[in-house]
C-alpha cells in the first residue's frame, strides 16, 4: 500500500467513525403523530388568536363563574387573596413602574402589578385560565366559561365594557395598556450593567 | 473475639466470604482485610442497639464492634441532616451545607407551579409538532435510543433573591440555584429527526403538570446546547426535577427548562404565555419592561462564613460559589474590608462554563468588625454589580434576575449576619 492509499483509507475510516457519532439524517425513532393526537394536546393560544376555540362570553356571564370558582383565592373583586391580584386599572393607561408612574404615585403606596396594568396580551389570559385554572380543578372550564371569565377580567380592569362579547374574533383585537412597554432583552454580557 | 462472634448461630463463615469475594473479583487476590470489612457488616446486623452510642450516650469505640453489612441503598450519616427549606411554591438548596459543585439530587432546589405530578414512564409520551416535516410522538425508550449527551451545569430560578433581612442564610438568600450532571438527548438531534423547518424561530415547551407549564424558547439561541434530559447525577431524574423527561437550557432561567415535558410545538413567533409576560419579565427604570431575559448573569455568594455562624479571631477560609449563564467564571474577587480593597480568590478547577464554580480565600480575621464580600467576573467581562447599580438601570420595582454583590457583616463578637445595608443603597 503506498502512502496516498494509506491516507485515503485513514480519511475514509475517520469519516465513517464520524458518521456513526453524529447521524445526519433521521434515525427513524418514534411514531408519527396523527392530526387527531396533535389536536388533543395542542391547546396553546397565540397573540394573533391562533388556537382559540369557537365560543364566547361576556363579563356579566363571567361574574357568576368568577364568584363560584375564582373568588375564594383571588378575592371577590380580583383584589387578591391567597392567590395573585388580578384587577387593578391604575395607573390609568400606564404601568406600575417607570418615571411616569413615579410622578403619578407621589407619596401614595405602590399599586400591584395586574392584568390591567402589566399583561401585554389579552390572549394570554385565555391560554392560562384554560390550561391551569381553577387551581382546584385545572382544565375543567368550557370554552364559553373561559371566554366569559376573560371578559370579566378585562372589564374589571376597565379594558372592555361589561356588555362586550369576548370570542375568537374579538379577543385578539383587545389592546392591553402595557403592550407597547415590552422590549427585547438587550443584555449581552460585557462590562455594562443592564 | 472474632472466633467467638463467628461461632454463634446464623453467623457467616469467614472462609465463605473470602471465597465469594475472590470469585467476584476477576483480578488480584482478596486480602483478609477486605473480607473482614465485608464481614463486619454482618456482625453489626446481628448485634443489638447500642452500637453507635455507648451506655453513657457517648460514641462507642467503633474499633471494638463490627459495623453493618452492605445494604441496597445508602443513606447519609445520621449525624448529617442537610435539608431544603420548603415554602408553598419552592424549596431551597442548603448552599451552606455543601462542599462541592454538584448538588445532591435530593437537595436540588424545587420550583413548580402546581405540585409534582406522578408520571408513569411507560405511558409517557413526548409529542413534537408544528413547523416540522414529520410530527412524531416519542416514548421514553425512544428518547433513550438516540445518541446521548451529558453535561454539568447550574439551574437557577430567576426569582432567586431573598436578601431582605439580616438573619438570612445563604440558603434563604439564593438557595434557588443548584447543579447537576444531566444526561439526555440533544434537542438538535430530536429536531433533526422531526425535520424542524428552516423558517422556524421559536418553539413552545409544555409540561404535563397541573399548571401545564409553557414557555416559548427562541430556537436559534437554544438549539446549540439544549437537551431533553432523562437523567440527573447518573440516575433517572427526580420527580420534582421533571421525571421522566425535562427540557434543559444551560445558563437560562430555570423556569424555561420545562419539566415533565409532554409537547414541543415548533413555530415562527413566541406564544406569549403567562410566565414569559406577566411574571419573569423585568420592569426598567425608563418605563419599559424587558421580556425573554433568559440568560442568568454572573453571580457569587460566600457560603462560609455566613449567618448564623460565629467566627473566631485568626485563620478563616472564605468559601463560596460563583456562576454565570454566559459561560465560565473568569475570576472571583473577595473583599474583607467592606468593599474598599478586592483580591482574587482561588478558583477550584476545572472551571466549567455555565456551572457552579467553587472559590476560596485565606483570611486572617483581626477581631475588628467588618464586612466580607464576593464579586464574580465571567468570561464576557461582565462584573457582578452592586444592588445600587442594578436599581439605577432597573428601578425600584424590579423583581426578577437580581444578582447583586452580597456579603456578611462580622461583629466584634464574631457573629455573622447578612449585609443588609448594602441592599438598601
Amino acid at each position: 500500500m503506498n502512502r496516498l492509499m494509506i491516507v485515503v483509507a485513514a480519511v475514509f475510516t475517520i469519516s465513517l467513525a464520524a458518521a456513526a457519532q453524529s447521524p445526519s439524517g433521521p434515525l427513524r425513532i418514534g411514531t408519527p403523530a396523527t392530526p387527531g393526537q396533535i389536536a388533543a394536546l395542542d391547546i396553546d393560544v397565540r397573540p394573533d388568536g391562533t388556537g382559540l376555540p369557537p365560543g364566547g362570553g361576556t363579563a356579566r356571564e363571567g361574574a357568576a363563574i368568577y364568584a363560584q370558582k375564582c373568588a375564594a383565592c383571588h378575592g371577590a373583586n380580583g383584589e387578591g387573596g391567597t392567590a395573585d391580584v388580578l384587577v387593578g386599572a391604575e395607573p390609568k393607561n400606564s404601568a406600575p413602574f417607570g418615571p411616569e408612574y413615579e410622578r403619578w404615585r407621589g407619596a401614595r403606596p405602590d399599586v400591584p402589578f395586574t392584568i390591567g396594568n402589566y399583561w401585554p396580551y389579552a390572549t394570554t389570559a385565555f391560554d392560562y385560565v384554560r390550561r391551569a385554572m381553577p387551581a382546584g380543578a385545572p382544565g375543567s372550564l368550557t370554552a364559553d366559561e373561559t371566554y366569559a371569565l376573560v371578559a370579566w377580567l378585562l372589564a374589571k380592569n376597565e379594558i372592555i365594557a361589561e356588555s362586550d362579547v369576548i370570542s375568537r374574533e374579538t379577543l385578539p383585537r383587545v389592546r392591553m395598556p402595557a403592550r407597547a412597554r415590552f422590549v427585547p432583552d438587550s443584555r449581552r454580557g460585557g462590562a455594562e450593567v443592564k | 473475639m472474632l472466633d467467638g462472634l463467628l461461632s454463634g448461630p446464623g453467623m457467616l463463615d469467614l472462609r465463605y466470604i473470602e471465597r465469594m469475594t475472590t470469585k467476584n473479583r476477576p483480578t488480584g487476590g482478596v486480602t483478609r482485610r477486605t473480607a473482614l470489612t465485608t464481614l463486619s457488616a454482618a456482625v453489626a446486623v446481628t448485634l443489638t442497639p447500642g452500637l453507635v452510642s455507648g451506655q453513657d450516650g457517648a460514641l462507642a469505640d467503633t474499633t471494638k464492634r463490627w459495623g453493618r453489612l452492605p445494604n441496597a441503598l445508602g443513606t447519609r450519616s445520621p449525624a448529617e441532616n442537610p435539608r431544603r427549606t420548603p415554602s408553598p411554591t419552592s424549596s431551597r438548596t442548603p448552599l451552606q451545607d455543601l462542599h462541592g459543585t454538584i448538588t445532591p439530587s435530593d437537595l436540588h432546589y424545587e420550583r413548580h407551579h402546581a405540585g409534582v405530578p406522578v408520571v408513569d414512564p411507560i405511558a409517557y409520551r413526548l409529542m413534537v409538532h408544528g413547523m416540522v416535516d414529520r410530527p412524531i410522538t416519542f416514548t421514553l425508550q425512544d428518547l433513550k435510543r438516540f445518541p446521548a449527551a451529558t453535561r454539568t451545569c447550574f439551574l437557577e430560578c430567576s426569582g432567586n433573591f431573598g436578601g431582605q433581612r439580616e438573619d438570612v442564610t445563604p440558603q434563604d438568600l439564593c438557595g434557588l440555584t443548584s447543579q447537576s450532571e444531566w444526561t439526555g438527548v440533544l434537542l438538535s438531534t430530536v429536531f433533526s429527526e422531526v425535520g424542524a423547518q428552516p423558517r422556524a424561530t421559536w418553539f413552545l415547551a409544555e409540561g404535563q403538570d397541573a399548571a401545564v407549564m409553557t414557555r416559548s424558547i427562541p430556537l436559534k439561541d437554544a438549539v446549540g446546547e439544549a437537551m431533553l434530559a432523562y437523567a440527573q447525577n447518573g440516575e433517572a431524574l427526580r420527580p420534582e426535577q421533571g421525571y421522566p423527561v425535562r427540557l434543559l437550557l444551560p445558563g437560562w432561567e430555570g423556569n424555561a427548562s420545562v419539566k415533565w415535558l409532554r409537547r414541543i410545538e415548533v413555530g415562527d413567533q413566541p406564544f406569549m404565555t403567562r410566565e414569559e409576560t406577566s411574571k419573569y419579565t423585568d420592569p426598567l427604570v425608563d418605563g419599559t419592561a424587558r421580556e425573554f431575559s433568559l440568560v442568568m448573569d454572573a453571580r457569587s455568594v460566600i457560603t462560609s462564613p455566613s449567618y448564623p455562624e460565629t467566627i473566631e479571631k485568626g485563620f478563616v477560609e472564605l468559601r463560596g460559589v460563583a456562576w454565570s449563564g454566559r459561560g465560565a467564571i473568569r475570576r472571583v474577587d473577595v473583599s474583607t474590608d467592606g468593599g474598599r480593597a478586592w483580591k482574587p480568590a482561588t478558583l477550584q478547577q476545572p472551571v466549567l462554563p455555565k456551572a457552579h464554580t467553587r472559590f476560596r480565600y485565606a483570611w486572617e480575621w483581626d477581631g475588628r468588625p467588618t464586612e466580607i464580600l464576593s464579586r464574580a467576573v465571567d468570561e464576557t467581562g461582565y462584573t457582578q454589580p452592586e444592588m445600587s447599580a442594578l436599581q439605577r438601570v432597573r428601578g425600584r420595582r424590579t423583581r426578577y434576575h437580581l444578582n447583586p454583590v452580597t456579603g456578611w457583616t462580622i461583629a466584634a463578637d464574631g457573629r455573622v449576619r447578612f449585609g443588609l445595608q448594602r441592599m438598601r443603597a
